[in-house]
């Protein structure tokens, strides 16, 4: 189980980050937190809520990426995080396509 | 070095017998409490789900809802969590160092924003039930879309009352942690508690970072 480099490993588990990589993370969430809402108050008509998600996904990377250490874990963490993303993409994703697609096709009386 | 399994269990009293090194024992908690947190994504994602079908339905209820909220109260709100999760962040960060009095400090500020964020949004849930906005028979809204803006703050009160609760158990984890950190628990190799609640206080901050955009923003630009 044990070879001569797990020894050398072992530091890598435990990552002590940096003090100002949190101050960073933390900036660039404020700043973002003030833009998404001062761009609510800007009419891009369609592009308001592209914009604001894009705003609140870019916020959530940095907390899993360095607040969670995701950045810094192995590989399986990796994975669960992206298979949680992708599950939930499957489900919105499938659920939205069937209700804004439902107008597409008339079907006069209902399926009898 | 081929017994290093051995002296790492000699040497590392947190170590259980069935895991080789801290380190594994480490990833493994990890990955537990990623599962969780999975089962998490998934139960607010079946709320968020509910949102987006209605809000593609009632567009315009959606719209006129959203104005009854307090953005304000709503960004600071925002700010506080931001706050609570880089002092929660450093907590974990001063145990992995073992600074035990940074720790405990980090603990406790985390802790305080946590409750100033409910005191805000007990203070938004006033608010509603002085407006007349609470669902049923009460609820007061005027035209065509009255119904559907009801519909509105059904999904409001279920999303963000399931966040409140997630966060006041939240404040119940964090004294619990406080009180092992000032009984001398956790070591910079043994704190498998501190970091793993950590991944589940930053797990409601960041669906509070979606909440706060598709409930109190949307609809803004067109007033």
């Amino acid at each position: 189980m044990s070879e001569p480099t797990h020894h050398e490993k072992s530091h890598g588990s435990q990552h002590i980050v940096p003090l100002k990589v949190y101050f960073a993370v933390f900036a660039a969430l404020m700043v973002l937190t003030a833009t998404t809402v001062c761009v609510a108050y800007v009419n891009l008509d369609w592009l308001n809520l592209p914009v604001a998600l894009a705003i609140a996904i870019t916020k959530a990377t940095l907390v899993i990426l360095f607040f969670m250490h995701v950045k810094y874990s192995g590989h399986m963490v990796k994975v669960y995080v992206v298979a949680g993303v992708l599950f939930l993409i499957i489900m919105i994703g499938i659920t939205l396509s069937d209700y804004m697609t439902r107008g597409w096709i008339s079907v006069p009386r209902g399926w009898q | 070095m081929a017994d290093h399994a051995a002296a790492a269990h000699a040497h590392t009293p947190g170590l259980r017998h069935h895991f080789v090194d801290m380190d594994q024992q480490r990833e493994s908690a990890r990955l537990g409490m990623w599962l969780f947190l999975l089962t998490e994504i998934m139960f607010f994602g079946g709320l968020f789900t509910g949102y987006a079908i209605y809000r593609f339905s009632y567009p315009e209820a959606w719209r006129l809802a959203s104005h009854h909220l307090d953005v304000a109260l709503g960004a600071i709100n925002t700010g506080v969590l931001i706050l609570s999760s880089l002092t929660m962040a450093l907590a974990v960060r001063s145990a992995a160092t073992g600074k035990k009095q940074l720790l405990i400090l980090f603990l406790i500020a985390t802790l305080v924003f946590g409750l100033v964020f409910l005191g805000i949004k007990a203070k938004e849930y006033h608010d509603k039930f002085e407006h007349h906005l609470i669902p049923g028979t009460t609820f007061e809204a005027e035209g065509p879309w009255a119904h559907q803006e009801m519909l509105f703050y059904c999904f409001y009160f279920a999303m963000t009352g399931m966040h409140a609760l997630h966060m006041i158990i939240g404040m119940v984890g964090l004294l619990i942690l406080i009180r092992m950190s000032m009984n001398n628990k956790f070591s910079p190799e043994y704190h498998p508690h501190i970091e793993l609640f950590g991944l589940y206080w930053h797990f409601v901050d960041i669906v509070w970072i979606f909440l706060f955009p598709l409930l109190y923003l949307i609809g803004r630009h067109a007033a």
